[in-house]
């Protein structure tokens, strides 16, 4: 007769502080967000309404409209941070790892530097120096004889997204950085020797033996860049302010939530069409984190040494 | 330090207790925390002064966290006697939850105007529930040794304001006016609803508006719009990032000839330009030499009465004085830029709050167009001005279409505006 396992106690007890944390300051919130997405006012008080309030934010012309240009702004942000940031981050991780590399710790720092900075500081410093009236921006580019192409690129709805998304990508460049050299230090000497031995070196060494090592790593950034943007908030409002100017050509989700939930001047808050808006982003976050899960992690190689 | 904190506390409910057997003591919640000084020095002594046995407690909270503050407060029960009223909807409603008394009947209700009162008044006009105090008037700032450098004088009529703008411009030795449209409100505060009024008439359009017999896209909605747009040639270069504290530094600085105005701007210049340069104000231009001149005087700040108060009479006594002649000019002398909202003309010492204040006599005064009831609704009108002002000036939108576009908005949720 085999004995009865006993029920390991201790087990229950040190989970039990994370999962109590947890549940109380997010899976709570997160399903009465849920939960109120579904209510709505009329005559008599708070009423359920159903997914009325989705019927009104995705047909409703204004709300939509709101909805998609905060959506199509929020895709382009990302792009900008895939487009620049992590390629850029991949770079300097190579340079960094290059054991020829002189003052290889300091540039390190000096790179990661900006992350730990609040957005309000980047915000405001980065609005100040590309000022047309106080800015260095204008005077650097005059010292260099090319005054005629500086723009006041915060202010013009062509512009502004982009240039708020290239302030991001420079505070937070530091993090792809910092994973893809810690993946770069991981490859084993041996790999590379072989690598040598058979003549791969180089250019040839870095696209053949160590981007396919790093994959991995670079997908864990992706995921987090996806997550990070689509919950991006504080840039935006602390540099353009709520109403995400000019005329909404930095609108957000996260501003567009902001603006719905809590209300903005004359504007009162609107609890349950901000709770509709915020359970779309929830969704809209979960469907591309499902779609990297599903199609792209099981199909990266992983190998052992 | 609690500890000694609770005693304080206790002492006093005790000793207050006490004292309320002679004195009656007074408590005056309110946002204005930066006139806590004032009011302590200047205005309540006046007070108690002429009303032996009431005493008057100003206890100011941060003017962010004033109407959260309030409001649980008063549903706690624990609220002063009287309540500064914010303008419109958040005081409406306190006084529709039977929050804020009703003082339709207090004497001191005659010295004010029908446009002085409209900030708190029920829709009807029925009920009033707050003294008015102070409103800001629009307008615009210049400055006088640049023009006299210049040979100008303030324009009187849009002609006459173009000509001048175009004058300074052309001597290139000042950017002609301070604005930006980085932060879109100070397109609209400072711009359309500065000369708006003129061309939609005050008062009439801003009804007409309201009843739903005018149109956002009638001409004298559209036209200051068109204004707007011709105002882009003669902003600094990269306006479109410039920002509000921007502008004033501009101006404050030196660099800038002409700057669209709040009143309140007096109380922030006058000490910054520590005489570097003289100020002076004039209205918003009218169309031709003659026409009558709008203004927007814009009614901010007043005082109700706390309905649960346990001494109403004395609150009524302190809220007539308020409403007196005398306490409009301790207001309006300790703080240069807010108007005393009483009917009888105040002796200001402020040569450039004079200026403005001279044109309650000339001009019709109205209010900003879109505070009362029209910002109810989604899409909220005044966010939707900031952005359409904002807009015409960088020439993303023509005047036509911004105008279609708020009306467009409008029409989706205010009834009256639907036919």
């Amino acid at each position: 007769m085999a004995q009865r396992k006993p029920i390991r106690w201790h087990v229950v007890v040190f989970l039990a502080p994370a999962v109590l944390v947890y549940t109380a300051i997010m899976i709570v919130p997160l399903f009465g967000t849920l939960n109120l997405s579904l209510f709505n006012f009329d005559e008599s008080g708070r009423v359920f309404v159903g997914l009325r309030n989705f019927a009104t934010l995705f047909g409703d012309p204004r709300w939509s409209g709101a909805f998609w240009n905060a959506l199509a702004n929020n895709a382009w942000f990302f792009a900008v941070h895939m487009l620049v940031q992590n390629p850029v981050g991949v770079m300097l991780a190579a340079l960094l790892s290059s054991p020829r590399l002189r003052m290889a710790a300091f540039y390190r720092t000096a790179i990661f530097i900006p992350t730990i900075l609040s957005f309000v500081i980047v915000g405001f410093v980065w609005k100040l120096i590309l000022s047309p009236i106080w800015g260095i921006a204008p005077g650097m580019l005059d010292a260099v004889g090319l005054k005629s192409l500086f723009a006041p690129w915060l202010g013009r709805e062509g512009t502004a997204l982009t240039t708020l998304a290239l302030i991001s990508v420079w505070q937070f460049v530091g993090i792809p950085m910092m994973l893809i050299y810690a993946a770069l230090l991981s490859i084993p000497d041996e790999v590379i020797e072989a690598a040598e031995l058979d003549g791969v070196t180089g250019w040839a060494q870095f696209w053949k033996i160590k981007l396919p090592l790093i994959l991995p790593a670079i997908g864990i950034i992706s995921i987090l860049t996806f997550v990070g943007n689509f919950n991006a908030f504080d840039l935006i409002y602390v540099s353009q302010g709520a109403l995400a100017g000019p005329n909404y050509a930095t609108d957000i989700l996260g501003t567009f939530l902001y603006r719905t939930f809590f209300g903005f001047q004359l504007q009162l808050g609107d609890p349950h069409m901000g709770a509709t808006i915020a359970t779309a982003m929830f969704g809209i976050i979960l469907v591309g984190v499902c779609l990297y899960l599903f199609l792209i992690q099981t199909r990266l190689r992983r190998y052992q040494f | 330090m609690t500890r000694t904190l609770r005693l304080a506390l206790l002492a006093s409910t005790v000793l207050g207790g006490a004292a309320a057997a002679q004195d009656v003591t007074l408590t005056i919640e309110s946002w204005r925390n930066d006139d806590l000084q004032i009011w302590q020095d200047r205005i309540i002594p006046a007070f108690e002064e002429a009303h032996p046995g009431i005493k008057v407690n100003f206890a100011p909270t941060a003017p962010a966290e004033y109407n959260a503050v309030l409001n649980s407060k008063l549903d706690a029960g624990s609220a002063g006697d009287l309540i500064t009223c914010r303008p419109f909807d958040a005081s409406l409603e306190l006084f529709n939850k039977g929050k804020l008394a009703d003082l339709t009947g207090l004497a001191a209700m005659a010295n004010f105007s029908e446009v002085a009162k409209s900030a708190w008044q029920t829709d009807d006009g029925s009920a009033s529930f707050c003294v008015p105090m102070a409103s800001v008037i629009h307008g615009f700032i210049y400055n006088k040794t640049a023009f006299d450098e210049l040979d100008l004088t303030p324009p009187r009529t849009v002609d006459e304001f173009y000509a001048v703008l175009d004058r300074i411009k052309e001597d290139a030795s000042y950017i002609p006016m301070a604005m930006g449209t980085a932060d879109q409100w100070e397109a609209a505060t400072m711009g359309y609803q500065n000369i708006g009024p003129t061309y939609w008439k005050g008062e009439e359009g801003r009804k007409a508006l309201i009843e739903g017999s005018q149109t956002l896209t009638d001409d004298g909605w559209v036209e200051p719009l068109r204004q707007l747009a011709r105002w882009k040639d003669y902003l600094g270069d990269g306006f479109e990032a410039q920002t509000y504290p921007d502008s004033q530094n501009l101006f404050t600085l030196g660099r800038a000839a002409i700057y669209p105005a709040g009143s309140w701007e007096i109380g922030v210049f006058t000490p910054q330009i520590e005489g570097a340069f003289e100020m002076g104000a004039f209205a918003p231009p009218v169309a031709a030499e003659g026409d009558t001149c709008y203004i927007s005087d814009h009614t901010d700040i007043a005082l109700g009465l706390n309905a649960s108060s346990a001494h109403p009479e004395e609150a009524k006594k302190f809220l007539e004085w308020v409403g007196s002649p005398e306490f409009a000019s301790l207001y309006a002398n300790a703080l240069p830029g807010f108007f005393a909202l009483n009917a009888t003309a105040v002796e200001m010492q402020d040569p450039l709050a004079r200026e403005f204040v001279s044109w309650r006599e000339t001009c019709e005064p109205t209010i900003r167009s879109t505070y009362q009831i029209l910002s109810r609704g989604t899409p909220n009108l005044e966010n939707e001005t900031w952005n359409a002002s904002a807009n015409v000036i960088t020439g993303a939108e023509t005047p036509e279409d911004a105008a279609a576009r708020l009306q467009e908005g409008l029409a989706s949720w205010y009834e009256p505006q639907q036919n």
